[in-house]
């Protein structure tokens, strides 16, 4: 297997095993304060902003980051509809910014690149591309480290939270911070729909297995990287889309974890919704 | 169970509660508990009666600073606790009783730091009082209803906490349980710290020092003798109040829909 001789793949393989430790340890939190939905949302929400990069030969980075402001903007606007709620907000302004996304990629001036926005170019990893990835899942990494007992305290206790000196809503926001950055770095390697089997399925997975919340996290980011790792190889030798064989081995590990788990381990007193348990 | 020789805590000497006047809201809502006002002493227990929306938790907001007062003030000397009900945490989320304890010690450490070695004694030594030294390792969600609640007590210890706010400490607690919390709150309050105990419980209130009857309004505040009267609690609760024993026992009919 010559995989790790050409320099295209050697980044690719670089590139997808930090991306997967840095999204399984962050899953691990938007899990456990059931922003599964918020995630998907937000990795969808941000498709305009990269087909204008595209467009004008931006970075996609660039427009990453500018679709994501964009998207979080219009969710707290249209949340602050309290009639119909959250969820309902953003759906609606996901399916907004999906929709105009996809006009724009396919009219009939643009170059086709839509399917490289919604499912990446792992193989097309440049050393920018490697670097910011380093650079944002370090970020993310130190933040969580950093950020590891006010989002304990958040997800196990919101009411006692803020007499223990922890804002939970902060907490929140910190959180959805940092999945928008890893999102931003994630997105031209796997692309904005595949991303999110990188961030649920091995924090999922690390949830059924690990005791501690620690070890949930050491593992998710184990798993995620194992999943790139994976996923990476069998595009290789089967030669088949590398961002999809990676979403789909996050989902096979997944799938052993759960076989393996002694059994869910999900306790009374955590109502998910619908929305979450499709999604996770 | 517990240590009785344990020594009181520094923050527990000069505690106290001083209400005046207070009402509070929740936004541009209507008015949601207007003209408080009461004062508790270090080594005071008070019960909090009332029925649901009657401003229990509305009072305990404002005390904790995350509420506002629309008029009023309401001062709290000592550190401050709040103890909630042990089902409203997540009991999936996978912490020990000693992880939950030290969550007390949150506030006075720095991001960048561990937890201090003298907080990881004070936890356990806090497990200790309340009687679960052998816990420490146990799953918080594992524990029964009414040891999860001592856990939350021995949080609000290492807290170091002057003022107790329990909310419905009582609740979902079988006999021996509520046996051994209510001997720990003995304790808390001989050490002169100030408990505020919301309750549904009437009969319990009488043993507590002060009982205060919130509905909307302050109904009536003092001794449990002079407070727990027929007159007192039908304004305090309505007509879901059931008299027994010609009066000298009374139930309050509550049912427990979660919401402020």
């Amino acid at each position: 297997m010559d995989i790790l001789s050409s320099g295209l793949l050697q980044r690719a393989l670089l590139e997808v095993v930090i991306l997967g430790a840095t999204c399984g340890a962050l899953g691990v939190w938007l899990l456990q304060l059931h922003h599964t939905y918020a995630a998907e949302s937000l990795a969808h929400a941000m498709l305009p902003g990269l087909v204008i990069a595209a467009l004008l030969g931006a970075p996609l980075l660039l427009g990453a980051a500018g679709g994501v402001l964009v998207a979080a903007a219009l969710i707290a606007l249209a949340a602050r509809d309290t009639r119909v709620g959250a969820e309902v907000a953003v759906g609606v302004t996901v399916t907004t910014a999906f929709g105009l996304g996809a006009v724009l990629a396919l009219a009939p001036d643009v170059p086709a690149r839509l399917g490289e926005l919604l499912f990446g170019d792992l193989l097309g990893t440049s050393t920018a591309d490697l670097v910011a990835a380093c650079v944002l899942g370090a970020c993310v990494g130190l933040a969580l480290c950093a950020g590891h007992r006010p989002l304990a305290a958040a997800v196990f206790d919101p009411l006692a939270a803020p007499s223990l000196g922890v804002r939970p809503a902060r907490v929140e926001l910190a959180l959805l911070a940092l999945l928008a950055i890893a999102v931003v770095a994630a997105v031209q390697g796997l692309g904005n729909l595949l991303v999110l089997a990188l961030i649920v399925a091995p924090a999922a997975a690390a949830i059924r297995l690990g005791q501690t919340v620690g070890r949930q996290i050491a593992l998710a980011a184990a798993l995620g990287a194992l999943a790139g790792l994976l996923g990476l190889v069998a595009s290789a030798e089967l030669d088949i889309a590398a961002g999809a064989s990676v979403a789909l081995a996050a989902i096979a590990l997944w799938v052993i974890a759960a076989l393996l788990a002694p059994k869910p381990a999900r306790a009374a007193g955590a109502p998910r919704s619908l929305v979450e348990t499709l999604g996770g | 169970m517990s240590s009785p020789a344990a020594p009181p805590a520094p923050a527990a000497a000069a505690s106290g509660v001083r209400v005046q006047g207070l009402s509070a809201s929740y936004g541009a809502a209507a008015i949601a508990l207007r003209d408080v006002t009461f004062a508790a002493a270090g080594g005071q227990a008070v019960a909090v009666l009332g029925p649901n929306g009657g401003g229990k938790t509305t009072l305990f907001r404002v005390l904790l600073g995350e509420l506002p007062a629309a008029t009023g003030s309401a001062a709290v000397r000592g550190t401050i606790a709040y103890v909630p009900q042990t089902e409203r945490s997540r009991l999936d989320f996978p912490v020990s009783a000693l992880d939950v304890t030290l969550m007390g010690a949150y506030a006075r450490t720095p991001w960048y730091r561990r937890v201090a070695a003298r907080d990881r004694a004070l936890g356990r030594a806090a497990l200790d009082r309340v009687g679960l030294a052998d816990s420490s390792g146990t799953r918080f969600g594992a524990l029964s209803g009414g040891q999860r609640q001592r856990v939350l007590i021995a949080r609000a210890l290492v807290q170091d906490a002057g003022v107790l706010l329990l909310d419905e400490p009582f609740a979902g607690v079988d006999r021996t349980s509520e046996e051994a919390i209510l001997s720990i709150l003995d304790e808390l309050r001989a050490e002169g710290r100030v408990l505020l105990i919301a309750t549904h419980d009437v009969e319990q209130a009488r043993r507590w020092d002060r009982v205060l009857c919130l509905a909307g309004t302050q109904i009536a505040y003092g001794p449990p003798a002079d407070t727990l009267t027929n007159a007192v609690l039908e304004g305090t609760y309505g007509a879901e109040i059931v008299m027994l024993d010609c009066g000298h026992r009374a139930v309050a009919i509550q049912h427990h829909s979660h919401s402020h």
